[in-house]
């Protein structure tokens, strides 16, 4: 077993298959009496947000109580982070007091790699800058699964603004392996080129409607506006050329369905009724992710 | 002053066009003369047979951080690390704190290298007050000083107006304008080469057009005010090729190259490793062997190490936040040995002038040769003896290298300034 989970790019395949058919036994229709388990008694958790995040550290938070482990969480206000500690010192403050693991996210990407080399501790990414984000690749992947019986010989459009979105690249490794035919769409200065050589099986398109063709899973990003550092699209232009409506939904696959890892800027890259119809999968992928981060934290520390 | 005489050592000399087995005498710190057989006439002799020697290797392109970043190299201890590389003249970039854009600091720098360092030291001034692109530094009165050329390396001029009157201004005191080529609205919040890699890694990339729209502009502007015009550690392909044009149009226009832009790549860098991270960025492959044959054709006519320090509270950090830089005096000949010489690219007298006759024209210094009268700057090199290098036991102040650890082929014994052993190899 890996010492953490950094990212998707290095995890094997079989690994990602025993994580998710492990998460699905931590869904809540298969346990509904959510009774704590204590696989994880006595393990200590801290899970260190340097970026805010509602869903993300709570779904973290509650997997590691459901599964009997103590978990704090320090985030970057109010903590020495904010006198000015420097990153390295406050991952040794932290590893002297010997958790069990760090759950981390932070905005630079690459920051849980850098860690790793100086700390024995395993470092689990909860999303570094606009690098990877496994455990919500995890998810969604698990999120699929739930509504079709393989990966394999699916389609899927990842839409949106590709280029600052560490979900489209935990996305676009994860479904690679398992030879996914992905799809990239988006406005040209989010989408170079590179991006079509990161993994087997992804193309480009900067038109919606033929991204969305013969899709069964059409994954819509958020319109990251504190990450781009220019005016790399004109807001007012986004959706009409890259925000999913209805109409877009008939193009696709009979029982495609729509995922988004939230929140959502409704009118901004998807049509409220869209969000709300019954092909969204959103809440179902925040319920996952509580499912998928407890088998992630029972396979590292279990 | 007492006499030198080094004995039997292949004597290369890229100004005088002599490669052969000779002897060398130094007395009063100048070179009496060079020629085989000499008699040592009561002179102290040191034994070179199997090392070359060489003019003393001079560095145009270093950061020695004084005044103002003593914290992470000084005059003094930069300058014994590059006399461990073998350099017995080092050109520090004027981006101290006071930035190098007057007399004052000039004349400062050098009084400081005269009492304290171990090799010569030739600033080079600032082209912008402040080097903040706007007015014109005292480019006169630091040549007066002593200024050998001007940039505000690390901070491009991007006005193209305030370029081409500096160009014209340097070209009235006859000092070579050095540009630093990066567009910084092209690079802006840079940190890797764009490209495959920086796309993989998510972090934002410097695509290398920001160095060759720079490069062109610079060139028309050159062409236009005649001024003698320098890329600074030149990294693509493009510009390559734009540099070789203009030279065959027969303008005055040279570039450098560093090692370790020919010899590390954006694809061979350990992800998120600050030792890696430097401007211009480690790039393409391809662009590694562009400049490596560039080198081997002629285009390029200095290798220069951009040596920058820098200390580790500043480097441990996440590779987006931390500063640009990497040491290289130590290592530079080691690398230029193994890139371009034992590859078979270019011959030992080829990479000796790169670090000799090749600068000391750019910066018309009477220093890289051994003519008879010439100061008494020599290199001793070993170019076979392999040696390993540890970071732990470097004479700079600061520890950011990516060559930890890595054996070379080759690399310096002796270090003479004018006429004194300031280095020696264990």
């Amino acid at each position: 077993m890996p010492r953490g989970m950094l990212g998707i790019e290095d995890l094997p395949r079989a690994e990602i298959e025993a994580i998710l058919t492990r998460a699905k036994d931590f869904q809540p229709m298969q346990n509904h009496s959510f009774k704590r388990l204590d696989v994880l008694k006595g393990k200590m958790i801290v899970n260190l947000f340097y970026e805010a995040s509602t869903r993300t550290r709570t779904s973290f938070e509650i997997a590691a109580k459901r599964l009997g482990a103590d978990a704090i969480s320090i985030t970057a206000a109010g903590s020495s982070v904010s006198k000015g500690e420097s990153l390295v010192d406050t991952l040794n403050t932290l590893a002297a007091m010997r958790p069990d693991a760090i759950v981390m996210r932070h905005a630079a990407s690459g920051a849980p790699h850098f860690l790793a080399r100086h700390l024995p501790t395993p470092i689990i990414n909860a999303g570094d800058g606009t690098h990877e984000h496994p455990t919500q690749a995890l998810l969604d992947a698990r999120t699929i699964l739930d509504q079709r019986p393989s990966l394999e010989g699916l389609r899927v459009a990842i839409i949106g603004d590709i280029i600052h979105s560490r979900v489209a690249r935990s996305n676009i490794y994860l479904l690679s392996k398992f030879g996914v035919d992905i799809v990239l769409c988006g406005p040209a200065p989010l989408l170079p080129a590179e991006l079509a050589g990161m993994a087997p099986g992804v193309r480009i398109s900067h038109n919606i409607r033929e991204a969305i063709r013969d899709a069964d899973v059409i994954m819509m990003l958020r319109v990251q506006l504190e990450r781009q550092h220019e005016a790399a699209f004109p807001a007012g232009e986004y959706f009409q050329f890259f925000g999913l409506r209805l109409e877009h939904l008939e193009l696709a696959r009979p029982n495609a369905i729509v995922m988004h890892p939230g929140p959502i800027n409704r009118g901004r890259e998807i049509a409220s009724e869209v969000a709300d119809s019954q092909v969204s999968v959103i809440l179902n992928q925040v319920e996952n992710g509580v499912a998928v981060r407890m088998a992630v934290l029972e396979r590292i520390l279990g | 002053m007492p006499k030198l005489l080094i004995r039997n050592g292949r004597v290369i000399d890229p100004a005088n066009g002599r490669d052969e087995v000779a002897d060398v005498l130094i007395r009063d710190g100048r070179i009496e003369a060079v020629g085989p057989g000499l008699s040592a006439g009561g002179a102290e002799i040191l034994e070179a047979a199997g090392l070359v020697v060489a003019p003393g290797f001079i560095d145009m392109h270093a950061h020695l951080r004084e005044p103002g970043f003593e914290h992470a190299e000084t005059i003094e201890t930069g300058c014994r690390a590059a006399a461990a590389g073998g350099f017995t003249s080092v050109c520090p970039m004027p981006n101290t704190a006071p930035v190098n854009d007057n007399p004052t600091v000039t004349r400062y720098i050098i009084e400081r290298a005269s009492r304290h360092a171990c090799t010569n030291v030739f600033p080079v001034g600032a082209i912008t007050a402040g080097s903040k692109g706007e007015a014109l530094a005292e480019i006169g009165s630091m040549k007066q000083a002593g200024a050998v050329a001007i940039s505000d390396d690390g901070l491009p001029v991007m006005n193209a107006r305030v370029m081409r009157r500096a160009m014209e201004t340097a070209r009235s005191f006859g000092l070579p304008v050095i540009q630093h080529c990066e567009d910084l609205n092209l690079s802006a919040g840079g940190v890797m080469h764009e490209g495959m890699l920086s796309t993989r890694l998510g972090l934002r990339g410097i695509p290398g057009c920001a160095e060759d729209v720079i490069v062109a502009r610079d060139i028309l502007l050159a062409e236009d005010t005649g001024a003698r015009y320098h890329v600074a550690h030149i990294s693509t392909r493009r510009s390559l090729e734009m540099v070789a044009q203009a030279k065959a149009k027969g303008l005055a226009i040279t570039c450098e190259a560093t090692p370790h832009h020919i010899s590390l790549s954006d694809a061979t860098m350990p992800s998120y490793d600050s030792n890696y991270k430097m401007k211009p960025p480690l790039r393409s492959p391809e662009d590694v062997a562009a400049v490596a044959d560039g080198i081997a054709s002629g285009i390029v006519d200095a290798i220069a190490t951009d040596h920058a320090p820098h200390p580790g509270s500043e480097k441990m950090q996440e590779f987006e936040r931390c500063p640009f830089g990497i040491i290289g005096f130590e290592t530079a000949l080691g690398i230029a040995l193994e890139v371009l010489y034992h590859s078979g690219k270019i011959s030992l007298a080829r990479l000796v002038a790169l670090f000799t006759a090749g600068p000391a024209a750019i910066l018309r210094l009477d220093r890289g040769t051994l003519s008879p009268g010439a100061a008494a700057d020599v290199t001793i090199f070993d170019p076979e003896r392999p040696w390993t290098y540890d970071l732990n036991k470097s004479l700079s102040k600061s520890r950011n290298s990516p060559y930890h650890g890595r054996t070379f082929r080759g690399g310096a014994a002796v270090t003479i300034v004018d006429g004194e052993v300031v280095w020696r190899r264990e």
